[in-house]
Parts: C-alpha cells; sequence; structure tokens
C-alpha cells in the first residue's frame, strides 16, 4: 500500500531547532512541517511588516531553514511551514536567499496567501465568538484579521512541485492534512479519511508534545532523555491508518499514553473538531502500541465542513504594568500578605487608573486563587506579583514602580524586585464566509 | 484518594476557556472516575476562577474525560493578568482534588 511519512519539525515559534534535523536527516520523511504561529503572533509580525515591508514572518525562518535544508534537499524531503506569518511571500525570499547562500540553487517556493481578510472584517461588523461585543468596537485599534485557510492553496502548491510551501494563516492539522491529500487523492468531501487525517494532524502539531514533551511527572509517568528529545512523525497510508513514531536513539516517548493527551489537547466537543475542510469526529479514534516507541492510530471521522472560516482579530488591546518581589524566612508569608497590602493601598492613594488589578503570591495562589489561600504548610519563600490592566502605558509603569519602593518603603527583607509595563495584542475570533478568503500562490526560485 | 493516583491530566486553551482531558491510568478505573469527577466537583474546586459553565465529554474508549470550562482564563490567553495566561498549570492542579476512597481500597 502507498505510505507516506510526515514529520514535525517545530510546535511553536520558538522550538527547539536540532530535533528537526535529526528527523530530517534519519526520520526517512517525505515531508517535514513546522507549525510555529499561535493565535496572536500574526498580529505581532503585521506590526513588523508596517515598520519594515520585506519583514512580518517568523524570526526564526532563517536560522530553521539554514538548519535544515541541507537534510532535506540530500533526502528528498519537502518542507511545508506556517512560518510566512503576516508575509509569506516575504518568507519565500528569504527562503530563497538562505538556499542560495547553501549552494541550493533550484530549489522551488512556494508562498500561499490568501488568509488576510483585515479589508472586508474592518468593512463589515461581526460579532465575536469568544468574547463580548462587535468588530466596529474595536474602531481604529484593530491590526489584523486572518482566516484559517485550509488545504486547498497547499495541496496546489505541491501538485505544481514546490519543494518548500509557506503559508500564513491555516488551520495548524491541516499543514499534514495537504501532504496526505495530495498524495493519496482523497477527495474533498471524504469526510471520513479528511476527518482521520485531521486526528494525525492534530496529534503532530505540538511536536515533542506526542514524543513525552509535557508529559513528565517523576515516579508516575518517567521519561527518558527530554533534553535530546526526539520529534514524532506519522507515517500513513492511503487509507488514512497512521502509525506515530520518532528517530531511532532519539530522547522521549512514543506510548498510548502520549498519545492519548495530546489527541485531547486544546479539544472542546471530541465529536466535533472544527477545521476548515472537516468537522472532526475523534470519539471512534483507537490508539494501539505497535512497538517500543511506535503507536498505530485509527478510527478518527468527520462530518461535512462548516460552511464559514473562523478568523482571527488582532487588536491593540491595553497596557498591563507589573512588579514583583520576594520574601524567605520564617514569617515570610506573613511579609508577603502585607506586602500587598500596602501595594494595593498605594495604588488607591496615588490614583491608578486600572480597569483590572491582580494580587498573587507565587508558590501559594496563583493557579487556583482563593481555594489555594487554606491553612496550608508555611512556605520557606514567598514572592508577591502585582499586574493591573490600564489604558495607558504610564499607569501601567507606576504599578511596576509602587512594587519595586517596596524594597525602601515594605517589610523587612524584599528582595529580588523585577517590573515591566508592555502594550497587549489581543486575539479575538470572528467567523468569516469562504468567499472572502481564497488562495493565491506565488513562487519563487532560488 | 488523591485524582493524581488514579489519573493524569493535560489542560489546553482556546481564547478564554480551557480544556482539562484527565485519563484513567487504568482502564477499570474509568467507571469509577466517571462516577464520582462530575462537572459540578470540578468546577466547585476551580470556583475563585471559572466565571463560566463546566462541561464534560466522556470518551470511554480512551479511558478519558474532557472537562470544557468557559470564562476561565481571566479574559482571554492573550490579555490575561495571570502568571500563566494559558492555565496549563490547571491540569496538575485538578490532579490535587479529592475523591472518596474507592471500595476495597
Amino acid at each position: 500500500m502507498n505510505r507516506i511519512r510526515i514529520g514535525a519539525g517545530a510546535g511553536f515559534s520558538g522550538d527547539r531547532i536540532e530535533p528537526a534535523v535529526e528527523l530530517a536527516e534519519r526520520g526517512g520523511l517525505d515531508y517535514l512541517v513546522f507549525e510555529c504561529l499561535a493565535e496572536r503572533t500574526i498580529a505581532l509580525a503585521q506590526l513588523e511588516r508596517l515598520r519594515d515591508p520585506e519583514a512580518g514572518f517568523d524570526p526564526l525562518l532563517t536560522e530553521r531553514f539554514r538548519a535544515v535544508l541541507p537534510a532535506c534537499r540530500a533526502q528528498g524531503v519537502t518542507i511545508i511551514t506556517n512560518m510566512g506569518a503576516a508575509n509569506p511571500l516575504g518568507a519565500a525570499r528569504a527562503v530563497a536567499h538562505v538556499a542560495r547562500e547553501l549552494g541550493l540553487a533550484g530549489l522551488r517556493i512556494a508562498a500561499v496567501r490568501g488568509d488576510d481578510v483585515l479589508a472586508p472584517v474592518r468593512a463589515g461588523d461581526l460579532s465575536f465568538t469568544d468574547r463580548e461585543g462587535r468588530v466596529s468596537d474595536l474602531g481604529g485599534r484593530i491590526i489584523s484579521a486572518n482566516a484559517y485557510l485550509g488545504v486547498e492553496g497547499m495541496v496546489e502548491a505541491l501538485a505544481a512541485g514546490a519543494d518548500v510551501v509557506i503559508t500564513g494563516r491555516v488551520g495548524d492539522p491541516a499543514l499534514f492534512l495537504a501532504p496526505m491529500v495530495h498524495r493519496f487523492g482523497w477527495t474533498r468531501d471524504d469526510w471520513a479519511r479528511l476527518g482521520q487525517g485531521t486526528v494525525i494532524g492534530h496529534l503532530l502539531e505540538c511536536a515533542g508534545q506526542v514524543a513525552g514533551g509535557y508529559f513528565a511527572d517523576p515516579g508516575l509517568k518517567d521519561v527518558a532523555d527530554l533534553a535530546r528529545l526526539g520529534f514524532p512523525y506519522a507515517e500513513v497510508d492511503e487509507a488514512g491508518d497512521a502509525v506515530i513514531g520518532k528517530v531511532d536513539g532519539s530522547g522521549g516517548q512514543i506510548s498510548e499514553r502520549t498519545c492519548k493527551e495530546q489527541l485531547l489537547y486544546e479539544v472542546h466537543d471530541p465529536a466535533a473538531y472544527f477545521q476548515p475542510d472537516v468537522v472532526a469526529d475523534f470519539t471512534g479514534v483507537t490508539l494501539r502500541q505497535a512497538g517500543q516507541d511506535r503507536v498505530a492510530v485509527s478510527g478518527g471521522r468527520g462530518r461535512p465542513r462548516p460552511d464559514t472560516l473562523k478568523a482571527t482579530v488582532g487588536y491593540r488591546d491595553c497596557f498591563i504594568g507589573e512588579g514583583q518581589i520576594s520574601y524567605a524566612g520564617p514569617g515570610a508569608l506573613a511579609r508577603a500578605k502585607l506586602a500587598l497590602e500596602i501595594v494595593e493601598a498605594r495604588l488607591k492613594l496615588i490614583g491608578i487608573g486600572a480597569s483590572e488589578i491582580r494580587f498573587d503570591i507565587i508558590g501559594v495562589d496563583t493557579v487556583r486563587r482563593g481555594a489555594a489561600r487554606g491553612d496550608g504548610p508555611e512556605p520557606a519563600e514567598a514572592r508577591i506579583r502585582v499586574a493591573g490592566r490600564c489604558e495607558t502605558l504610564r499607569d501601567a509603569v507606576r504599578i511596576g514602580n509602587e512594587v519595586e519602593s517596596l524594597w525602601l518603603n515594605g517589610p523587612a527583607g524584599g528582595g529580588g524586585a523585577s517590573k515591566s509595563a508592555r502594550e497587549v495584542i489581543a486575539a479575538a475570533s470572528v467567523l468569516v464566509d469562504r468567499a472572502l478568503a481564497t488562495p493565491e500562490i506565488a513562487y519563487e526560485v532560488a | 484518594m488523591k485524582l493524581r493516583n488514579l489519573a493524569h491530566a493535560r489542560a489546553g486553551d482556546k481564547g478564554d476557556t480551557s480544556n482539562i482531558a484527565v485519563f484513567a491510568y487504568e482502564a477499570g478505573d474509568f467507571a469509577f472516575l466517571a462516577e464520582h469527577l462530575t462537572a459540578e466537583r470540578v468546577k466547585a474546586y476551580f470556583a475563585d476562577i471559572v466565571g463560566g459553565e463546566v462541561t464534560r465529554y466522556e470518551l470511554p474508549a480512551l479511558g478519558a474525560l474532557n472537562f470544557v470550562m468557559t470564562k476561565a482564563l481571566g479574559g482571554g490567553v492573550t490579555r490575561s493578568l495571570a502568571l500563566d495566561p494559558h492555565g496549563k498549570s490547571l491540569s496538575s492542579s485538578l490532579l490535587d482534588i479529592d475523591l472518596p476512597d474507592p471500595q476495597g481500597a
């Protein structure tokens, strides 16, 4: 039976570089996928592009391609990535430049665009699906709007013989589904296979997270050699059945447990996982250990794709100011609580314009908040943190200053004060008409 | 009996919604978890952070329960004031929840 092997070379923008090189050299891959685009990243990239028209793609793109291109060319591995962010064409030119530097002239790079729906989203007035309000509420603060595209543009680029396919926003699993659709000729209404392919893509999209990363809990779930964690690949057959594996000798672990945790990661209703190409159904998925660090995956299903596409709107939201300082030794918790009371009183005295302020004791209550503030054992040390949401940078700066001034004006023994103030670029979602986001492909040859 | 003795978990985020998937180590413990680790119990455990609803999805074939908690991430990952805006640590925190001792234990 016809089979392809698809590797995951990165699960986020800042991910490790060398596991992808190991996969390209020794993974027997046909495709290597880098998923590097978080929810708000494209808005930040759009701001970069406004400053410099050639910028706006992933900051590590050049370094990653310099590391993996030689092995990918030598082994005939096609690269697919969303590192194009707000500027896939600029990214394609940068990759062509790297290829020429490496003596890999002739490399064919496709840039898939069409996800930018800023103009129609600005012109319309859609309601947000994940927060209160409508797009018009943002006024001039809107920065970007990008629809999650499906496999269509990527499949076309692969059919045209691209060695590298660079996209902006596409559904993360679609990066992996595209080569399956291309190589196996799955029809665009073969919901069962598109659903199973989405399951495979979802398992791989966070790279190391299915291979023992983000899993270890010493004594209960031990994982060997996380410093040399091997990134995963899927060996997929034309029916859609797959085995998840990694390079022999690499660190980590691929087990039914690691696959289960990743299968439901960021999933809400497992019977309805919405993607641009299909609504995938995870409820029939079976995972079976098929050898050391090999897990067989089957049983994913699907239903017809949704009528609309999800789009992420990036906007200037507010400023967050923050300060921290530590206390240690006997009475540390009492001094930390006193410090928070002092800062709270000071912020009232000086009249900070904050819509929301949060008072934490790190190591005690940052996760469960009040419910964790019971009669637990006295901690050996406690670090307070005050964070506030402000309309101006000036107010945000003053929050950190009030924490820092505990050095000389607060409880005994405060140490290690730190502060920060930053503008928040936030993301919210809308649903847009499919007709607004049609893929367009441009080619660059090294 | 702590949940951590019976199960492992992973949290994920989308906007202001957190999901925590909980997996029985042993398939035989799934029925016990399904009976006692209810959406109400999880909502009460996270009462100070979850402003919305807790919905539970069951996947018996995987020995899994998936808890979806709305208004749980401080207004959304990209704007939250929390030290852990993604709520990634909620999964480990949930493993500290107390369950009744299983019969015969």
